[in-house]
């Protein structure tokens, strides 16, 4: 996939840009948090690390939802199904004697080859029985591994292979994974919606039957996209096995992390990249505050969410970028007239 | 005698799984909208009819008299404002704003009536059944049930080929621009068909709180019951819904048979290998497919 | 009691950022046929539609009865007499002949036109009227879209491409009915690519070249040329550069 460049600037002609402000602030600002997130487990208490492993956790989810519901057009309320394969897929690995973090890649790889044939089925339905058929598939996945006595059946099992670890250096070794698997999940998919394919996905979204005339191959654009967002929720699965050593099937295939994908994208902005971040963070933030009063995060994040998609659908990064026209990441184009 | 039973249990909930699953259908069929919040909807009904109307010193028994037309207005109120507003928006707000809803409202239930099981009290009817023969128990509740789900199924049927309202409503689920030209406000033909669905939802939801227990998360096991009844039965169909929820209903006993465990996961895989080999469900038309 | 039923004064339509329709006015009188002719893309079907409440002027009015009808939705319309009978014809598809009819009839105008004038009209309706309407030909169907539109008795009716598919033969019995529909005091606005047809049946002519007027007049007032010319566009006119024909 190569990345598209911007023509050749002409004196005098309208020129293209990707960004209005200089991309080497983006860069520095980038290496700067980069560098301190990743010392983050030597700097802050055990406690801020953990928190910032789930909401590294939830922003891998939701920028594969927002990959698959806000550029690609698929709303999907089964993600859970790939969260919990991929914890799985870690469980079994390990169980048959893997370094439970090798198994990392292997999680991941094996979600993307579970997600093809799955395709096959989904794709034969649209819209929203698209949407439930997921849910069944996940549900399907669900009841499947709870009756593999190996995998510890319906009541889990114990990850195995951290134990020889201390419990600090678990942490700290947990926490890098969980960093770097967010890091590649955000950097690859800001490269991925920079290339070709790309700009296909947003050709489909501007007027799909005018995609298709001009010989876009729609079908296997999407196919693509949902093979990469189950890959990347099976890496957040395969993480979240190792953050959380238990691994149970009710709570890895728990339908509450569609609703926190979903949540978590439309409030940030569907169909960017910073979105999602910015929705996590929001998430992340109500959460803490609110922790000792029960599921009523979720109830207000819930009914900020259907606000949001109703009365400013482009979502908060959306209402920022229209009236600012900044963007940190940006993966489309201005058109600048010359003066 | 043992299949036998199997499936008479299976026809049995199937037909629950038709009442639950007829106004899913409808909706889809006119308004193009799936909604995700449909289950959530009957656990309401079921937590009103349990918590609410022994205030109007109404007998649990007969409290769907009452809950029922409420969630009819309620549904025309929440098409004609909350839906409407997204279906003008794009059908992928839709699923949106329903989907949240639907998580606003299992964990609201969660919030007030915790995660205990509820259920609507009939009485000692719950405990008697008919006994034709040697293994064979048929509960005068889930046959209450079926009755009731095939009377509804009828009464919709005639309702939507004979009177004036039900044309326009397949008008407009035909081609709503034309029905629109034919002088129907297709807005209110919206809010009549979400009215029927929300009526019929509750009325659902209200029987399996007769037939059993249910928790707030009961709704999305349900609709995702009713969908695959909807989808094996053809898309569109409200017969084949009802052939659709008795197969599953089979499926799931005959699962169930083998193992307690397998009960859901045998009405998944029938719904897989209908997707795979006949997508357009047993008496469908394809309009639902890619 | 004006003379004038529908009065379309310099209304701009767009699809996004083309404009279909440029500043076009015009009026329909009672009783009257007015044929607006022009080629594909011309933006006669935008302004019918328009009419109907289907799309939305930029600018502009439409006046029907002396009262602008800009905010009435489609519905409405028909309430008050604006009747389109759709191009591609757009029949109910699960349903039977009859039933067409009857959601025709169910919000129905009072006049003359009930289910059973039109089985009277079209007399091969009454044995078929149980039957599907995919079951019907191209020319049944054209007949089912009229029947469906004159049960709710409006006072103008739009046809919109009445001829499109439709063999010569049964675009000519269709025709033959336009003076009946008169009779009963029903206004006709035709969309027609069929200029020949369109010229034959009306009173009027109103031809629009890429959104805007290019001609009006009285069929017998204008010659082939200056319709070629309007219908096609100075630029593959054989006529040369005689402006005086455009407005």
């Amino acid at each position: 996939m190569s990345i598209v460049t911007p023509g050749a600037k002409q004196h005098g002609a309208p020129s293209v840009r990707r960004s209005s402000t200089s991309p080497i602030y983006t860069l520095v600002g980038a290496l700067v948090l980069v560098i301190l997130l990743t010392m983050a487990p030597w700097i802050v208490p055990a406690q801020a690390s953990s928190t910032l492993m789930n909401f590294f956790i939830l922003v891998i989810m939701a920028t594969m939802w927002n990959l698959l519901a806000g550029y690609a057009g698929m709303v999907s309320i089964g993600q859970q199904a790939f969260i919990g394969l991929g914890a799985y897929a870690t469980l079994y690995f390990a169980l048959k004697g893997v370094n439970p973090f090798v198994t990392i890649p292997l999680s991941t790889l094996t979600c993307a080859v579970i997600a093809v044939p799955v395709t096959f089925l989904l794709f034969r339905l649209r819209g929203g029985y698209f949407a439930i058929a997921t849910w069944v598939v996940s549900d399907t996945a669900l009841l499947i591994i709870g009756a593999i006595p190996f995998l510890g059946g319906g009541t889990g099992k114990l990850m195995p292979g951290l134990q020889s670890l201390s419990p600090a250096q678990t942490a700290h070794y947990s926490y890098l994974a969980t960093w770097i698997v967010a890091l590649v999940v955000v950097t690859g998919t800001y490269l991925l919606l920079r290339s070709r394919l790309g700009l296909v996905l947003a050709s489909i979204r501007d007027n799909e039957v005018a995609a298709r005339s001009a010989g876009v191959n729609v079908q296997s654009a999407r196919r693509l996209i949902f093979v990469i967002a189950a890959a990347g929720c099976g890496a957040a699965g395969a993480v979240l096995a190792i953050s959380q050593p238990f691994i149970q099937p009710l709570s890895v295939f728990n339908i509450q992390w569609a609703a926190e994908m979903l949540f978590v994208s439309m409030i940030g902005g569907l169909g960017t990249i910073e979105g999602p971040i910015i929705g996590s963070i929001l998430y992340f933030v109500l959460q803490q505050t609110l922790q000792q009063y029960g599921a009523w995060y979720l109830i207000i994040f819930g009914s900020l969410a259907v606000v949001v998609a109703l009365w400013q659908p482009r979502g908060l990064w959306g209402a920022f970028r229209e009236r600012f026209h900044g963007e940190l990441l940006p993966v489309g184009y201005w058109l600048r007239e010359p003066k | 005698m043992i299949w036998l039973n199997v499936v008479i249990q299976g026809v049995l909930i199937g037909g629950f799984y038709a009442l639950f699953a007829c106004g899913l259908s409808l909706m889809f069929g006119v308004l193009k909208v799936i909604n995700l919040a449909h289950g959530d909807i009957a656990v309401v009904a079921g937590y009103v009819a349990v918590f609410l109307t022994p205030h109007l010193h109404i007998p649990e028994v007969w409290s769907f008299l009452v809950v029922v037309p409420i969630f009819g207005l309620v549904g025309y109120v929440v098409q004609r404002t909350l839906i409407q507003k997204s279906i003008d928006r794009d059908p992928f707000t839709t699923l949106l704003v329903t989907f949240g809803l639907s998580v606003v409202i299992e964990n609201l239930l969660l919030e007030i009536y915790s995660a205990n099981g509820q259920s609507v009290n009939i009485g000692d009817l719950i405990a008697k059944s008919w006994h034709p023969a040697s293994i064979i128990y048929v509960s005068y509740v889930s046959l209450g049930v079926l009755a009731v789900a095939v009377a509804v199924l009828g009464l919709l049927q005639l309702f939507l080929s004979r009177t004036g309202t039900g044309r326009l409503i397949r008008a407009v689920a035909d081609d709503r621009e034309a029905a629109q030209l034919s002088g129907a406000n297709y807005r209110h033909i919206f809010g009549i068909a979400a009215a029927i669905a929300f009526a019929t939802v509750a009325l659902a939801g209200i029987a399996y709180g007769m037939m059993t227990q249910f928790a707030p998360t009961s709704g999305g096991v349900n609709l995702l019951f009713a969908f695959e009844a909807v989808v094996i039965g053809g898309i569109g169909s409200l017969w084949g819904t009802l052939i659709g929820g008795i197969a599953l209903g089979v499926a799931q006993q005959f699962g169930a048979h083998f193992n307690p465990e397998y009960q859901i996961l045998a009405g998944n895989v029938l719904f897989l290998v209908v997707l795979a080999i006949r997508p357009q469900g047993l008496f469908g038309r394809r309009t639902a497919l890619a | 009691m004006s003379d004038t039923l529908l009065d379309v004064r310099g209304i701009s339509v767009f699809h996004g950022q083309l404009c279909a329709v440029d500043d076009v006015s015009f009026s329909l009188r009672r009783g009257e046929i007015l044929a607006m002719i022009g080629a594909n893309g011309a933006g006669k079907s935008t302004l019918l539609r328009t009419i109907a409440g289907l799309h939305h002027p930029s600018s502009g009015a439409v006046l029907f009865d002396g009262e602008d009808i800009a905010k009435l939705s489609p519905n409405r319309r028909v309430r008050l007499g604006i009747s389109l009978v759709p191009e591609g014809r757009r029949l109910f598809s699960s349903m039977t002949l009859e039933e067409n009819l009857q959601v025709g009839a169910y919000r129905a105008n009072k006049g003359p036109f009930t289910i059973q004038r039109i089985y009277e009209l079209f007399d091969w309706m009454p044995g078929r009227r149980r039957q599907s309407v995919w079951q019907l030909s191209g020319g049944e169907q054209q007949a089912v879209a009229i029947g469906r539109a004159l049960v709710a008795n409006p006072k103008v009716l739009l046809l919109d491409e009445l001829s499109l598919g439709l063999a010569p033969i049964v675009i000519e019995r269709i025709y033959a009915l336009v003076p009946e529909i008169v009779a009963q005091g029903v206004s006709i606005l035709i969309v027609e690519q069929d200029v020949a047809q369109g010229v034959a049946v009306a009173d009027r002519v109103h031809c629009l070249l890429e959104g805007r007027t290019s001609l009006a007049g009285a069929p017998g007032d204008l010659t082939s040329d200056q319709i070629d010319h309007a219908y096609f566009g100075a630029d593959v006119s054989h006529a040369g550069p005689d402006e005086s024909a455009t407005q």
